[in-house]
């Protein structure tokens, strides 16, 4: 199974998200952003980081860049896309999911391990998860807060396209504690916290049990292997 | 594209007027500088070779008032202590042999003085300034540190340089993709006028990929590349700029820099990339002095010369004049020294990322380092003269005049109150705690990115933080960073040792090796002879620490001037210890995990509140002397930890310093909110101290590990074969309670708001 990872200059989670493919037992594959050239992958993820600098808006730059015309087309046509962070405001900024993300309310930067709620398995990133499973994945975002007009809420709340919840905390300020959403298709899922660092025991966020050896994030790359093999 | 300026100051005009006025005292430079400089040209400077004197021999870049200490550093070593060690003091940062391979490079750097100034943009490029430190080394940066030090939080000043401080590190660090480990945060009203804001950081290398700064083969080319050269952080060059030209010229320009992380960002990969394709012979970046320090450095490093065409320089404001480009401190620049024949492949790597490059002359055999605006020379110097051989001052030393009556007057002498009633006690407490500087700083850190990169194993609040080098193996380094300017107002020789003592206790209670050292001394004017000797005193005591624990110094950086008026700063000597772990999975949590742990002290407490917490948080007080440093049983300590850690008998380890037990008993049961019950009983009779002392006494050498029942006979049976004093003060439990016995009993949600309300409440 071969999975994509995409690096924009100004990536940074990029190394993170190649290691979580791995340690799910993909194949990486790099692209690179000038390139056009998808290397008949299976399925791409958009990592985290500043692409471009977040000069303009967040992923508005990268949008435009040349992989991206390949991705949105392979998106449109059932490739399995996960955008993280930067990568989900890429997917926002290239219209592959709705609405806009803008400073965090409180306008600090925050790290934190953060609790979601999975709110649709129905998707190629969150088919091994259960339903309104709590889950602990590392947030860390400066400008993750979810808006959207009501009309656009009232249909991703109607038709099911939320992904994931904020639990407990709402960090950033997102409206309706939205912290990731799908498209209809369920191909293409974005959030703002990273699964990528919750797949490792040892460099995991805390849980009840060790130090550090929190591996929620993992589903998400197993899913995406699940599914392609399914498919 | 050739310039035509007129105005410049040739070589050949220097010649020929050899009494024309210069403003030398403007640049900061002495009337016998001046001279010796005009002793090694035989003749006047022109304005550009007197820019670059200026600010090569200025302070910061020349050390001259610290080299004649600094050289202990070097000199106190054991054989033993330069095995490990790749590169030593005076390149960019200190190399260590870590083994299988590996290598890591570290170094702690100040940027106090701009981070008063304008506090966002001081301290994001105090960050990309030590990280292109580390880059220059060859190796990849994988984490970042900061120790901050804030006046006090009562003046209304300090949440403008706090937020601003703060902002700066988590926009450019963040930005970077480095992961921020940890650090230390301070408030004192003595840096109000004076905040310090020193960033460290850490790399990893091949053993092969060691790069250093120097241009030896003739004929190899000289290249700037990364982000174009503007006005920014000029300073005191503007002097000259007003010389040399009239009124419609360039005026004051900004004296701080500006730092654009995505370009620096992209400048390491881009670097990496080059290492890896091996078309670099030399690499410098460019930081404080700029272009002067970087061509001087790498020539003189080279034992060779450069030619420089200075019109070549890539511009961002084409009305810069030559002597500006020569200083302009514009961040996110590097200087390559490439053979010919790697031109093809550099020029493709470069281009790849877009970088900006431009060849500005080549390397020659004659040591001398020849500049050129157009066709006209304008510098002709040798290089060594500018970069390595400036001036040396053995300045005086007073022992400072208010010194005796601050030691005599202890908290004894001056009868502090000590409270004997447990509610009393239980208060003072959690005043302690909830304290700004022992209250919990996650609303800073929380700031900061510590997962990216994946491979963070400890990051704060543990007492160090602790990354993986080696996927393959596990291998990894550990850094813990200390420096209590209390202590070092007290007694600098002892305050210096103190710094590294804990730092040290700090990396060995995550479990790893201690290896080596690096330092960040701050303190006021070099001038003031009681300074001076603040100075020699702390050097000296780190460095007959570092021979005594067997760990060298590799680098680091001093930082004078910290003063406001006639006031100096405490003196404040950052210390950071790096240590080595063959495997992170084996690294010690600062806190307790599991229910039914015994929680055991080990280390001996002595009535030592002098210059501690309590004295400062409960009376106001600093007087006396710090407490006695004993590194014999540091030692002894770290190498228990090891040997405890190795057979897995630690299932926590927490190190006793500023705050003493309570403190870290506190902090123990806040990391994973799990309970205990503990007594102080023993304690007060084993050691013959009251409660406030064993409380919040402030004795070195002493940390506290929980252990889990089954491990109790083989660990105490191992403390007391290496003679470490050990004594069992409670046991962990899951009543969401920490009881001290006699004293009082607390919710941990109680203590947790107390802890980590402070600082939100200040600044968020």
């Amino acid at each position: 199974m071969k999975i994509g990872v995409v690096t924009f200059p100004g990536t940074l989670d990029d190394r993170d998200a190649q290691r979580a493919v791995r340690i799910a037992g993909g194949e990486v594959v790099k692209l690179w952003h000038a390139d056009a050239n998808l290397h008949s992958v299976d399925a791409v993820i958009l990592p985290g980081g500043f692409s471009f600098g977040d000069y303009l808006r967040c992923g508005a730059i990268a949008a435009q860049a040349p992989v991206m015309e390949s991705i949105i087309d392979a998106a449109n046509g059932g490739l399995p896309v996960l955008g993280i962070c930067n990568g989900f405001q890429v997917l926002v900024e290239s219209h592959l999911l709705p609405g806009g993300l803008i400073r965090n309310e409180h306008q600090h930067f925050i790290c934190r391990d953060q609790k979601l709620i999975v709110e649709n398995v129905d998707t190629a990133w969150t088919n091994g998860f259960k339903l309104g499973q709590e889950i602990t994945i590392p947030l860390k975002n400066g400008e993750g807060g979810y808006i959207a007009d009501d009309e656009t809420l009232r249909r991703l709340e109607g038709d099911g396209l939320i992904a994931f919840r904020y639990s407990e905390v709402n960090p950033n300020g997102s409206v309706n504690n939205i912290a990731g959403l799908r498209n209809a298709r369920g191909n293409v899922v974005g959030l703002m916290p990273h699964p990528e660092h919750a797949v490792e025991p040892g460099f995991g966020p805390d849980t009840p049990l060790a130090m550090r050896s929190g591996i929620d994030g993992l589903t998400f790359f197993t899913s995406v292997l699940n599914q392609v093999v399914n498919s | 594209m050739v310039k035509q300026v007129s105005t410049v100051d040739t070589t050949n005009n220097a010649k020929k007027t050899p009494d024309k006025e210069q403003p030398w005292r403007e640049l900061g430079l002495k009337q016998e500088e001046y001279d010796r400089i005009k002793l090694i040209l035989d003749r006047r400077p022109t304005s550009a070779e007197l820019a670059m004197y200026s600010v090569m021999w200025s302070e910061h870049c020349s050390y001259k008032s610290s080299k004649i200490y600094l050289r202990q550093f070097g000199e106190k070593v054991t054989d033993e202590m330069k095995k490990n060690l790749m590169v030593g003091m005076g390149e960019n940062a200190g190399v260590v042999d870590i083994g299988e391979g590996w290598a890591v490079t570290f170094k702690v750097e100040s940027h106090n003085h701009p981070s008063y100034i304008e506090p966002f943009q001081g301290a994001a490029t105090g960050v990309g300034g030590i990280v292109r430190d580390i880059l220059t080394m060859g190796a990849r940066p994988i984490a970042v540190m900061d120790q901050l030090r804030f006046g006090a939080v009562a003046n209304p000043d300090t949440a403008r340089v706090v937020n601003g401080v703060v902002s700066g590190i988590s926009f450019y660090g963040n930005c970077l993709g480095l992961p921020n480990i940890g650090g230390e945060t301070v408030f004192d009203k003595v840096y109000q006028g004076n905040p310090l804001v020193n960033a460290l950081s850490v790399g990893a290398l091949r053993h092969e990929d060691l790069k250093l700064a120097k241009a030896s083969n003739p004929g190899d080319l000289v290249i700037l590349f990364g982000a174009r050269t503007g006005a920014d952080g000029i300073g005191g060059v503007s002097v000259l700029a007003s010389e040399t030209f009239d009124a419609d010229g360039p005026s004051r320009r900004p004296a701080v820099q500006v730092g654009d992380p995505f370009a620096e960002k992209v400048l390491i990969e881009c670097c990496l990339e080059l290492y890896a394709a091996k078309v670099v012979a030399g690499i410098q970046d460019l930081g404080g002095a700029g272009l002067s320090c970087a061509t001087s450095e790498l020539a003189s490093n080279g034992r060779a010369g450069m030619r420089v065409q200075l019109q070549e320089v890539l511009l961002r404001d084409e009305s810069l004049t030559p002597e500006e480009i020569l200083m302009s401190e514009s961040q996110e620049r590097m200087m390559a020294i490439v053979p010919k024949k790697d031109l093809k492949a550099f020029t493709a790597i470069v281009n790849k990322y877009e970088v900006e490059f431009s060849v500005l002359g080549e390397v020659i055999r004659e040591p001398r380092l020849y500049i050129n605006w157009g066709k006209e020379e304008i510098v002709n110097v040798p290089p060594r003269s500018v970069a390595h051989d400036g001036p040396v001052y053995e300045r005086p030393v007073a022992y400072p005049a208010w010194l005796d009556n601050l030691n005599n007057n202890s908290v004894n002498h001056a009868q502090l109150r000590r409270a004997t009633n447990p509610s009393k006690l239980a208060e003072q407490l959690i005043q302690i705690v909830s304290s700004p500087n022992q209250a919990s700083k996650s609303w800073i850190t929380d700031q900061y990115d510590h997962y990216v990169g994946g491979n963070t194993a400890l990051a704060m609040p543990d007492d160090s933080g602790m990354v993986r080098v080696s996927e393959e193996t596990g291998l990894g380094v550990a850094i813990a960073t200390d420096a209590n300017g209390r202590y070092c107002q007290l007694d600098p020789y002892n305050g210096a040792k103190l710094a590294l003592a804990e730092s040290y206790r700090n990396v060995a209670s995550s479990g790893a090796v201690p290896m080596a050292v690096t330092n960040c001394l701050n303190f006021g004017s070099p001038e003031n002879p009681e300074v001076m000797w603040q100075f020699k005193q702390a050097t000296a005591g780190l460095a007959d620490g570092c021979l005594e624990l067997g760990i060298p110094v590799t680098g680091g950086n001093v930082s004078f001037y910290n003063q406001t008026g006639d006031v100096a700063i405490y003196p404040t000597p950052v210390v950071g210890v790096l240590g080595v772990i063959d495997d992170v999975a084996r690294r010690i949590p600062s806190g307790w995990q599991d229910a039914g742990n015994n929680i055991y002290l080990l280390g001996i407490t002595r009535d030592e509140l002098d210059g501690s917490v309590w004295s400062e948080v409960i009376h106001d007080h600093l007087g006396g002397k710090p407490p006695v440093v004993d590194l014999a049983a540091e030692k002894a300590l770290a190498e228990l930890l090891q040997g405890a850690s190795l057979q897995g008998l630690l299932a926590s380890t927490h190190d006793l310093s500023e705050g003493g037990l309570a403190q870290t008993l506190v902090e123990s049961t806040l990391r994973f909110g799990m309970g205990a019950r503990v007594w102080l009983n023993e304690i007060t009779e084993r050691d013959q101290v009251d409660l406030t002392a064993a409380l919040f006494s402030e004795s070195t050498a002493r940390v506290i590990v929980s252990v889990g029942r089954e491990d109790d006979v083989k660990f105490v049976g191992l403390c007391e074969a290496r003679g470490i004093p050990v004594l069992r003060i409670g046991v962990t439990d899951a009543s969401g309670q920490l009881e001290i016995q006699d004293l009082a009993t607390w919710s941990i949600e109680e203590i947790k708001s107390s802890h980590s309300a402070t600082i939100p409440e200040l600044f968020g």
